[in-house]
């Protein structure tokens, strides 16, 4: 059967994020409201990049926020690129704002400066291989728990991890046509599957 | 394609489904940022003073700028003259996120465009057809929005460009092959982005909305025209409570589709910014830079 992801939608790089798991042969629900997590049953869900700050204000005020966290602690899949990562993190390096908090980590953001700092590099990612990395005023962790599983580094710094339903990556896969890390989450998200109905 | 492009591009992707609203001061900055902006815009004088005030209006101070760029954590932009590749060097060397190649500014240029593709910062150009999207993305833009009005609080003239690009992008689309030559002579554009819009159906980089925005409703209009993000300038900071209206124009952004939320978004927002119809001025800023 045909998984179905749930991919935020409420500002950013959603569309590329669908584009990428059609690929995959998923199916795609674009979340912008609480009726959309309800009438859907949800196998995975992307939080995309986009400005964490505004995902962040609109995730509470279109009434997300709760549900989303619920969903995510009691175990759904969830894929966190760039300002999805910093929604997960427990802890962000030189500011107050605790979004998700679920995943026990420290991020900080712009952490490569302004937009002459972004840039694009390949770097290994798990057991997959040399991986295009695109990272766009990008954030890196900083630190992680024992209970987190560090999945890619680029120049010492963490960029990639994953801490049991949650994986998160510091730069943009789907701003590449390279798949291998929403073939890596929609495997994680097949596991889930067989557990629960185990 | 170098990678550098290709990164600015991606930052416009960043930015989709957002407003990048006009600040004149950190605290505005600050109000906007918290407000919802995906971006904010440094410039000393929004364009509804810069159009009552007249003369000749500039680059704004880089300490203005700087003050910003301190103040938030979102992407600066700051505008450029048309033309004025020397204020463009000197916000690529204070780092600016992105440069707007600004009508909204008086041209310093009346023939040529900036060559953006000299910088490592991000362009943005303003367009009301598709021939001058094109033509600022052969010269490096990678990020386009339409010019409308800028100051006036009419969104007539966004309406217009949007429309026009899209019927022109679906003119293109249904066009064969073998006739692509010679739209490509009459739009005055290189072929090879003319190729890429009858392949693709739109542009090559995100295009955003701008000029006369004033309300959740004028948002939600760009959005259903095609709109990938909106620019608010003066519409925010011109009315009468600009939190409360930056932070409905954000979520009308995001819920373009859904006309009960945006019921709810349009009450009580205070006055909005007095318009200017386009019958009604003098100087038409669209017209400026072809």
């Amino acid at each position: 059967m045909k998984q179905t992801i749930g991919v935020l939608a409420v500002q950013g790089a959603f569309e590329e994020h669908i584009k990428a798991l059609k690929k995959l042969d998923t199916d795609c629900i674009e979340i912008r409201k609480p009726s959309d997590l309800t009438n859907h049953s949800l196998d995975g869900l992307v939080l995309p990049g986009g400005e964490s700050t505004v995902i962040g204000k609109l995730l509470r005020e279109l009434e997300l926020f709760e549900p989303i966290k619920k969903m995510i602690i009691e175990g759904l899949p969830v894929l966190g690129t760039c300002a999805g990562l910093i929604l997960l993190a427990s802890k962000i390096t030189e500011d107050e704002t605790i979004h998700f908090g679920t995943m026990n980590m420290v991020a900080r953001r712009n952490a490569y400066g302004r937009q002459l700092g972004s840039f694009v590099t390949e770097a290994e990612f798990d057991a997959c291989g040399k991986t295009p990395m695109v990272f766009i005023r990008a954030p890196y962790i900083e630190s992680v728990g024992v209970d987190v599983e560090i999945l890619a580094r680029v120049d010492n710094h963490i960029v990639a991890a994953r801490q049991n339903n949650m994986v998160v990556t510091s730069f943009h896969p789907e701003l590449t046509a390279d798949l291998t890390v929403h073939q890596y989450f929609l495997r994680l998200v097949q596991q889930k599957a067989k557990t629960c109905v185990a | 394609m170098n990678n550098r492009y290709e990164l600015n591009k991606n930052l416009a992707q960043m930015l989709k489904g957002g407003v990048i609203m006009d600040v004149t001061t950190a605290e505005q900055a600050r109000i906007a940022q918290e407000a919802g902006a995906c971006a904010v815009m440094a410039l000393e004088r929004i364009p509804a003073d810069i159009r009552s005030a007249g003369g000749v209006s500039r680059m704004s101070d880089p300490k203005m700028i700087k003050s910003i760029q301190d103040a938030v954590s979102i992407p600066v932009m700051a505008k450029v003259r048309i033309g004025h590749f020397a204020e463009a060097q000197i916000l690529e060397a204070i780092e600016i996120d992105y440069i707007d190649e600004s009508e909204v500014l008086s041209p310093a240029d009346d023939t040529f465009h900036i060559d953006k593709t000299a910088f490592s910062v991000p362009f943005v150009c303003g367009a009301k057809d598709l021939g001058e999207a094109l033509r600022r993305i052969s010269e490096g833009a990678s990020m386009i929005r339409t010019k409308g009005e800028p100051g006036t609080g009419d969104v007539v003239q966004a309406v217009r460009h949007m429309r026009l690009i899209n019927q022109q992008i679906r003119m293109i689309q249904n066009t064969r092959a073998d006739e692509l030559f010679q739209l490509a002579k009459d739009l005055q554009v290189p072929y090879d982005l003319v190729q890429l819009v009858n392949e693709t159906g739109k542009l090559p980089v995100v295009n955003f909305a701008a000029g006369g925005i004033a309300t959740p409703a004028d948002a939600a209009l760009m959005m259903q025209l095609g709109a990938e993000g909106v620019f608010v300038g003066s519409g925010i900071f011109k009315s009468g409570n600009p939190a409360k209206r930056a932070q409905a124009i954000v979520k009308a952004v995001t819920n373009y589709n859904d006309a009960k939320l945006l019921a709810e978004l349009s009450e009580d927002l205070g006055e909005a910014m007095v318009g200017i119809n386009e019958q009604e001025i003098e100087l038409l800023m669209a017209q400026r830079g072809v």
